[in-house]
């Protein structure tokens, strides 16, 4: 994660500027530093908590990611509906879709989930109907109100991207198509979608960084995460800082690891026209 | 109209000014986060701008440190950095000041919140600021200094005013995103409007009525602001070709 | 209000400014009635604050009473964002090694609430394969988790929501203080569920009651407290704040 790693570059062509050396000298002495901390860190802090607690803390990070990969996907699936109602589609879509987006990325994401959880756990007494149904066992759980408010903040912050994506694809590429004769589902299928898919993709990193960094709230809905691990083990053990840090560096690994996975993939995909 | 509104959902009555309404709660809640939203947004355009000329002009050092901050406060989740902040740093001033011998100082619930997002919104506005600088035509300063403009006259006069333009839709961006993360305060126990909604909500059951009301204040604010940044743009654009014309 | 002024004047008078400093008392921000909860006014009420406001009193000191989450209520007590936690905290072993605790000031039997009819008993056997819902670093997780290891125990940041989920059907039951789940009971949303009885006592659990919290070392905060809770109880005080909320003391044995 290297401030001074090169930029991607396109096309083949060469940098004429020569990348300054990653390993300077100011560089080996902050590092050397930091080792210091780390291992000051690892000496004095109280970390005997730690075995008794890593199964729990596993779980805990599986559950993180889990969240983040599912209300992503399903995020981003109900983005592009959200976005081409708000480029292409009539008022009657394009208005609610708008109205969606607004309110979701003008209020806070904690708000929303207590608004789902508590708020319709509070109208459950009131229907008998629902406890007797089918989804009850579901329903009964924390974790489908933390992956639909998680899915629907993605939703409406991408949402706006896409609308963007939609609207910004090349109005000759459509023009083409149609004057080849393709009908209109498919010319959104084979072109203005992927086109558009493209034109998201470099902000699609940054917004699974924000998802990500979203996830903790779940543990005020009594979703055990890994956040609620930690929170579990400070107050089990009345230990303030140390599951704090560690939870830090679980999420700069996840975010690591999510910042590499984008740049490996949109190094695959072919980028002459973005 | 309003008493057939009231009449038909009963609940509403509990939003009344007066108790045993709770809005005015809700209100001082609403005043103590837009409080918090505004000294953090201040503090974190502090940050930034100096941030920013540290990463532009600063030394290999800097430049790494700020490459730092700005990457692990983006990385981590704010609740964490709050938790972390809220309790580290207090506890690191009162250590400090009892070691020097002095008494403990009471930092207030306001003044924590101020500078925990505020270091937070300062790891954004450092780029969002840096970015803008960079977007200044390059032509424009060399002009300046063509004109024998001293380094602070054109920095003043002609960097900032035109930086202004390019950072403006960022920055609305970050107030929005300070506006939203005062709610993060509610799991400290900082009685802004998320926790006030709550202590109000489960005292009278009515969650539905009192989410749903918190949530037409923070649409307000984030409509509001998004009217008053739009006005901001285009007085900081005023002059510029292509002004007032739609995108 | 009055005495409060007197004390006020009084180290004003005194003019050490040790004493000036006035005591801030944390209480947990989320309600739990009928110890502490807002009012519409944004006031907090309740039991315990008015028993706040008698201690402070019989101790002369000024306090100023300060709404803390419950999940950081210790961490903020040894940063020294208040100085003292009045908020139905137990005395257990494991918070002694962290803090400190004033003698005991209440304490009430634990019982376990459910929905009414449901048929669950408040032993092991009875809660096994069910899910039973408790505050987090609370004696009552301790006590789930140690005697009830047949339950899906679900952890709560305060009672309230545990409550809540109780009334959703979320949770099958939850374990708590009898004095707050009596109040939970008496409210329109508890009229679901009713009191199923009373854990087994576990002294090493359970027993010591609640207490002020204290830095370790504020020795001398630790005995104006331990002065004035003996001095409300002997004088009466402490049966005059009782009495509009309890019909009989909650002081136990």
């Amino acid at each position: 994660m290297g401030p001074a790693r090169p930029a991607r570059q396109r096309g083949g062509a060469m940098s004429v500027q020569a990348q300054p050396r990653f390993w300077q000298r100011h560089r080996i002495v902050m590092a050397a530093l930091a080792a210091l901390g780390v291992l000051l860190c690892a000496v004095y802090l109280r970390w005997d908590w730690l075995p008794k607690y890593l199964p729990l803390i596993g779980e805990g990070i599986w559950r993180t990611i889990w969240l983040l990969a599912v209300t992503s996907v399903l995020g981003f699936l109900l983005a592009i509906p959200l976005g081409l109602a708000q480029a292409a589609g009539p008022w009657y879509l394009a208005a609610p879709a708008r109205a969606f987006c607004t309110i979701i990325r003008g209020t806070p994401l904690l708000l929303q989930l207590w608004l789902l959880y508590y708020g319709l756990g509070s109208l459950f007494p009131q229907f008998p109907a629902i406890r007797q149904s089918e989804l009850w066992p579901y329903l009964r759980q924390a974790w489908p109100y933390a992956v639909v408010a998680l899915t629907i903040s993605f939703a409406g912050y991408e949402g706006e991207v896409m609308r963007g994506a939609f609207k910004g694809v090349p109005g000759g590429q459509l023009e083409a198509a149609r004057a080849m004769g393709m009908p209109r589902l498919t010319i959104l299928r084979r072109i203005w979608l992927p086109l558009a898919i493209q034109r998201a993709l470099p902000t699609l990193g940054g917004e699974s960084v924000l998802q990500l960094k979203a996830t903790p709230l779940v543990a005020t809905i009594t979703v055990v995460d890994i956040y609620a691990v930690a929170s579990r083990v400070r107050q089990d053990t009345f230990i303030v800082y140390e599951p704090l840090l560690l939870l830090a560096l679980v999420y700069m690994i996840i975010t690591g690891m999510i910042v590499l996975a984008f740049r490996w993939f949109e190094n695959r995909v072919p980028s002459r026209v973005a | 109209m309003l008493e057939a509104l009231v009449e038909a959902f009963p609940t509403l009555s509990l939003l009344a000014w007066e108790p045993p309404g709770w809005g005015a709660n809700l209100i001082r809640g609403l005043v103590n986060s837009i409080q918090i939203a505004l000294g953090a947004y201040a503090l974190g355009l502090l940050i930034g701008t100096a941030g920013a000329f540290g990463k532009l002009h600063g030394g290999p050092v800097t430049r790494d440190l700020l490459a730092i901050y700005t990457t692990v406060v983006r990385a981590v989740p704010e609740l964490v950095l709050i938790l972390i902040l809220y309790f580290a740093v207090t506890d690191l001033v009162n250590q400090g000041l009892v070691a020097m011998g002095y008494a403990r100082v009471q930092i207030s619930g306001v003044a924590a919140g101020i500078a925990v997002l505020g270091v937070v919104q300062g790891a954004y506005s450092v780029e969002v600021i840096r970015g803008a600088i960079l977007a200044v035509p390059a032509g424009q300063l060399e002009a300046a200094k063509a004109m024998g403009m001293p380094p602070m006259k054109a920095a003043l006069r002609i960097t900032l005013p035109l930086m202004l333009a390019n950072a403006i839709p960022g920055l609305a961006n970050l107030w929005l995103i300070a506006t939203k993360d005062t709610a993060l305060l509610a799991i400290v126990g900082f009685a802004e409007l998320t926790l006030q909604t709550r202590q109000a909500a489960s005292s009278t059951k009515a969650f539905l009525t009192f989410f749903l009301a918190a949530g037409v204040l923070y649409l307000c604010i984030t409509l509001l602001s998004g009217v008053v940044f739009g006005r901001i743009e285009k007085w900081a654009r005023r002059g510029q070709r292509g002004s007032g014309a739609g995108q | 209000m009055k005495k409060f002024l007197l004390t006020t004047l009084a180290t004003l008078a005194l003019g050490t400014a040790a004493m000036a400093e006035p005591v801030k008392v944390g209480i947990a921000a989320e309600p739990y009635p009928p110890f502490a909860a807002p009012d519409a006014a944004g006031n907090w009420v309740g039991w315990e604050v008015d028993l706040i406001g008698a201690v402070c009193a019989a101790a002369e000191m000024e306090c100023v009473i300060t709404p803390v989450a419950w999940d950081g209520i210790i961490p903020s007590l040894t940063s020294g964002q208040i100085d003292a936690i009045m908020a139905s905290m137990s005395i257990t072993e494991d918070r002694m090694q962290t803090i400190d605790f004033s003698n005991k000031y209440y304490n009430t039997p634990t019982v376990i609430v459910a929905a009414k009819g449901s048929g669950i008993v408040p032993t092991a056997e009875g809660l096994a394969g069910k899910i039973l819902g408790v505050q987090v670093s609370t004696v009552h997780q301790d006590y789930a988790q140690t005697h009830f290891s047949g339950a899906e125990i679900k952890l709560y940041q305060t009672q309230d929501e545990a409550n809540q989920d109780l009334v959703a059907g979320r949770i099958d039951a939850t374990q708590a203080d009898s004095i707050a789940l009596d109040d939970f009971l008496k409210s329109d949303a508890g009229a679901c569920c009713e009191n199923v009885g009373a854990v087994a006592d576990d002294p090493a659990i359970l027993g010591l009651g609640v207490g002020v919290g204290l830095r370790k070392g504020d020795e001398a905060l630790k005995a104006k407290f331990n002065e004035a809770i003996a001095k409300i109880i002997a004088d009466g005080t402490y049966d005059k704040v009782s009495a509009p909320y309890f019909a009989s003391s909650i002081y136990g044995g």
